[in-house]
């Protein structure tokens, strides 16, 4: 414990925190009978910003009617409070592991300027791919794959086994 | 009895309260495994981190089990359960889009928004991205209307598709996650260092 006050704490042991997270999505299911999401929120922060800015021109897009109701606000949904839960949780640990930073994380061998072309462009082809897939990474595949749902286990496959095979054409960006 | 809120054991007025709390704790686990940092995030898939493929797999197998389990016991009726229809090529390109995603944006939606939490300012720009993307997507939804509705299988569930129990396939699930952690393990071991 000498000296270690600085130095950030470490990480949990991953099958610790992936039964956490199990039994966390467990208890989910549940309660509330869905499982846990994340793109949700940001689709529904697109639809009330479109709505703020030309509430005519979300009225006549046919996507963004999908998901508008009449008797609520487009924001007063359960995956946005979830959001918010999820960025003061995530924010808590930070501060207690010692880990709040602002810093662009990146590979020495890029600059940061490449790294964040890189995310936005990712960011992008994330909020597309989920959007056809009806779901992310945590709502498609990993809620998918609980409730044995085979469209989960689609997702699962195609995230993973695509992200495997276009890692060699992005290596530059990360070793 | 589960799950409670559809079966109306909780009121539904309770649902968004419920709903940070669960968001709470997500966050919480997902920053504490690891999941702010993108270079920890890819690390599987350059062999030099599996951390995202353990917590994963084994997340997805606790819960699974967790529910057979709790359905067995009659805690909670697993076919009230949500489970998405299955639109076969909607979902299999946009899960080969996201692919595509994660290795050059080095993250997905929810560990963007964990690290952005705690001053990741690639994983701020990758949120950006995503907020762009989904408006791109609906702009241009006419255009692929047809296919975001094709192929749809119905709310099929995988082991009815193969023809075998419940059980039986949450078994071969777990067998399958267990060996993939031995050869991550293995694979460990043979690729060099990254330090970040």
């Amino acid at each position: 414990m000498i000296n270690n006050d600085k130095k950030p704490a470490p990480f949990l042991n991953p099958y610790f925190g992936g039964i956490l997270l199990g039994i966390l999505l467990l208890m989910t299911f549940y309660i509330t009978g869905r499982g846990l999401g994340a793109t949700g929120a940001i689709k529904s922060s697109v639809i009330a910003s479109v709505q703020g800015i030309s509430p005519q021109h979300a009225d006549e897009t046919e996507y963004y009617n999908l998901f508008i109701r009449e008797d609520r606000n487009t924001l007063n949904t359960w995956l946005v409070f979830e959001a918010i839960g999820l960025l003061a949780g995530a924010f808590l640990s930070g501060a207690l592991s010692r880990r709040l930073t602002w810093r662009v994380e990146h590979s020495p061998k890029i600059t940061s300027r490449t790294r964040l072309i890189f995310a936005f462009i990712g960011g992008s082809l994330f909020g597309i791919g989920s959007q056809l897939a009806r779901g992310c990474t945590s709502g498609a595949a990993l809620s998918g794959s609980a409730v044995l749902a085979t469209s989960g286990f689609l997702a699962m496959i195609a995230i993973f086994g695509s992200a495997y095979l276009f890692a060699y054409f992005a290596r530059k960006l990360w070793i | 009895m589960g799950p409670l809120i559809p079966n109306g054991f909780i009121e539904e007025g309770w649902a968004y309260a419920i709903a940070v709390v669960l968001g709470f704790f997500f966050g919480m686990i997902l920053e504490a495994s690891g999941f702010s940092t993108s270079r920890k995030l890819v690390g599987s898939f350059y062999g030099y981190d599996f951390t995202v493929v353990r917590v994963f797999f084994t997340a997805s197998v606790t819960a699974m089990v967790g529910l057979l389990y709790f359905n067995y016991m009659g805690w909670v009726d697993i076919s009230r359960l949500y489970v998405m229809p299955t639109y076969f090529w909607p979902i299999l390109t946009g899960g080969v889009i996201m692919g595509l995603g994660f290795v050059l944006g080095g993250f997905c939606p929810g560990t963007s928004m964990c690290a952005a939490a705690i001053g990741k300012i690639d994983a701020i720009v990758f949120v950006i991205g995503s907020f762009a993307g989904i408006l791109i997507f609906s702009e241009a939804f006419p255009l692929i209307e047809d296919f975001y509705y094709s192929s749809n299988m119905g709310r099929l569930r995988i082991h009815e598709s193969m023809g075998i129990s419940s059980g039986l396939f949450a078994f071969l699930f777990t067998m399958i996650a267990l060996i993939v952690f031995v050869v991550a393990t293995f694979i460990m071991r043979r690729v060099k260092k990254v330090e970040y």
